[in-house]
């Protein structure tokens, strides 16, 4: 499979990164090069195997549902690029 | 006595307590040969005040016959480590102000035992990259040089700025992160030891995300009795890690010069890659040798899945950075450009905030995960995983305890030498390292020699699961016949 220009700028949306018009020809190569190399895994015999979902066996830790952190929203916010009385800003959303 | 920084971390730590050194001293003399080093580009940030305050904690506590395992040595940490208070940046633009509120827990097992920080030491972007070469403060360069050429040389990566000051001396040990060989490759470029425990020996937590089902925390030493010490302080179960196990961290220094006799060691088949350089070929042979000299018997085993592993890596790690980047949004942390609407503002952030390695991949990531191509990219890459780990299972439970492989398919290569239109020719690099991430395995780099042109060379050892003693057991008989190599100093 190969992806063609509208596909890179496609992604590049669903990504949320800006490309400019003269980037896409490039990363259209670039990212075909990658999908080709990846493609000799259609030659593997995949059937009935299990996908990994955990490389080493255990079971999910669960802990108790109790409040374990908290009244620190100074230091939430500290490294944010706009904030205002402990919230942080972002350009308008609502109409 | 010798110089300080050319102490191994026992040494130093023996002559510590033996109150032959003060760690002022022993931190001071680092801190000098950082000044001196800059050119390397290892140490993205030095933190000079806050080592020697911690230094001068630890003297008092030697002097009071007190102190952890790691008292009053002086260590660099990668700088995908949060550090609390300390600037910790993943060498990406996009968090270059990033003043972490809290430490990776990992860092505070180091402080807890007493360890002191010189700094924050350089690495390729967000983790992602062979070279050090896609860092936002510039490439850290090799303390090693090709004989009779000053063409500098990179230290491998990601984790480059680490292999760099373990091997130049300007710390005696570092932390690392290995997703795919970040800390097995720089170490075998640099002629030191770099250790990738097994998944979940070491908490994630606080370590900047990169693919979290194939990141491990690890250590660099200049032994591999300093990297037993340092990875005994850094393992360890923490409950804000899912993944991180709950079980007891073996006292890995007592392994170091334990027999290997009767160890079943494998030589997997499929590691013969086409266009190996001879001298590889010969330094695996050497190895194996000295491996059976030392009692261990030596059988070919086949791991028939190992050409799958890069290629299913290129999927699974770039489909979890993807998701894991997605946090950098302009909103919480980091750098923000302004845009029209929120949506402008998430893409010109990260457009600007991100470098080219790292925009690449998250764009892979995000068409393997898309509607549509889920089930013919991700899917069959997490099955072809599975049949990588059952290729290793398979060799475990017919006796075998451990593989031996080269490190890398070559020695460092130029800065610049290897950037070229297609990304693929750098993956290649950790052809040999990436299985072990793939199956959650421990590997360890150990030096093997040096090839013609001077350069190091090293070897692998992989693993079973939560084995690494018999990995520090196996990489103490190589490290006793190839010996240590040190680079000429010219910085």
């Amino acid at each position: 499979m190969s992806v063609d220009a509208a596909t890179v700028r496609r992604i590049a949306r669903l990504a949320r990164i800006a490309v400019e018009d003269d980037e896409v020809e490039h990363l259209k190569g670039e990212l075909n090069a990658i999908l080709a190399f990846v493609e000799q895994l259609s030659e593997v015999d995949v059937a009935g195997v299990e996908p990994m979902t955990s490389v080493t066996p255990m079971v999910m830790k669960k802990r108790e549902d109790v409040v374990t952190d908290g009244e620190i929203p100074e230091l939430v916010v500290r490294n944010a690029p706009a904030s205002q009385d402990n919230f942080f800003l972002v350009p308008k959303v609502v109409e | 006595m010798t110089e300080a920084t050319s102490l191994t971390l026992t040494q130093a730590r023996d002559a510590l307590r033996k109150r032959e050194l003060s760690s002022v001293e022993l931190t001071q003399a680092h801190l000098d040969a950082i000044a001196q080093a800059r050119v390397l580009n290892a140490y993205v940030l030095e933190t000079p005040d806050k080592a020697l305050a911690m230094a001068k904690a630890s003297d008092a506590k030697l002097a009071a016959g007190e102190g952890g395992p790691l008292e009053g040595l002086p260590l660099g940490i990668k700088d995908m480590f949060a550090t609390e208070g300390v600037r910790t940046t993943a060498c990406a633009a996009i968090l270059e102000n990033f003043v972490p509120v809290y430490e990776s827990t990992v860092t505070s097992h180091l402080w807890r035992d007493g360890a002191v920080m010189l700094g924050k030491l350089n690495n390729d972007e967000f983790a992602m990259g062979s070279s050090n070469e896609t860092s936002h403060f510039g490439p850290a360069v090799s303390p090693w040089r090709r004989t009779g050429d000053t063409a500098p040389i990179v230290p491998g990566g990601s984790s480059g700025g680490s292999a760099s000051a373990v091997s130049a001396g300007l710390c005696l040990g570092a932390t690392g992160t290995d997703t795919g060989g970040s800390i097995r490759q720089p170490a075998a470029f640099a002629g030191i030891v770099g250790v990738k425990p097994t998944y979940g020996r070491c908490s994630r937590w606080g370590v900047v995300a990169f693919a979290s089902s194939l990141d491990q925390a690890g250590p660099f030493a200049r032994t591999v009795k300093d990297s037993a010490v340092l990875l005994r302080s850094m393992a360890g179960y923490d409950p804000k890690d899912t993944t991180c196990v709950d079980r007891p961290v073996p006292d890995y220094e007592a392994a170091v010069g334990r027999s290997v006799k009767g160890m079943k060691i494998g030589i997997p088949k499929e590691y013969r890659v086409a266009g190996m350089p001879d001298e590889i070929e010969a330094l695996w042979r050497k190895g194996a040798e000295w491996l059976k000299a030392a009692g261990a018997e030596i059988v070919e085993v086949s791991l028939p899945h190992t050409k799958y592993a890069l290629p299913a890596y290129y999927i699974v790690a770039p489909a979890e950075a993807s998701s894991n980047l997605a946090r950098y949004d302009g909103v919480r942390y980091g750098v923000r450009v302004p845009g029209n609407d929120i949506t402008e503002m998430y893409e010109k952030t990260r457009a600007a905030g991100f470098g080219p390695e790292v925009r690449r991949r998250i764009m892979i990531g995000t068409y393997v995960l898309s509607a549509g191509y889920y089930d013919a990219y991700y899917l069959r890459a997490q099955q072809v995983r599975t049949l990588i780990k059952k290729d290793f299972e398979d060799c475990f439970a017919a006796g075998v305890h451990a593989m031996l492989t080269p490190a890398t398919p070559s020695a460092a290569f130029g800065i610049g030498e290897k950037i070229s239109a297609d990304p693929v020719e750098m993956y290649l690099n950790d052809i040999f390292t990436v299985t072990v991430n793939m199956a959650g395995l421990p590997g360890i780099a150990v030096p093997g020699g040096l090839d013609a042109q001077g350069l190091p060379l090293g070897l692998q050892l992989i693993g079973r699961p939560f084995d690494e003693e018999t990995l520090f057991s196996l990489a103490a008989v190589i490290e006793q016949d190839a010996g240590r190599f040190t680079p000429q100093r010219w910085w």
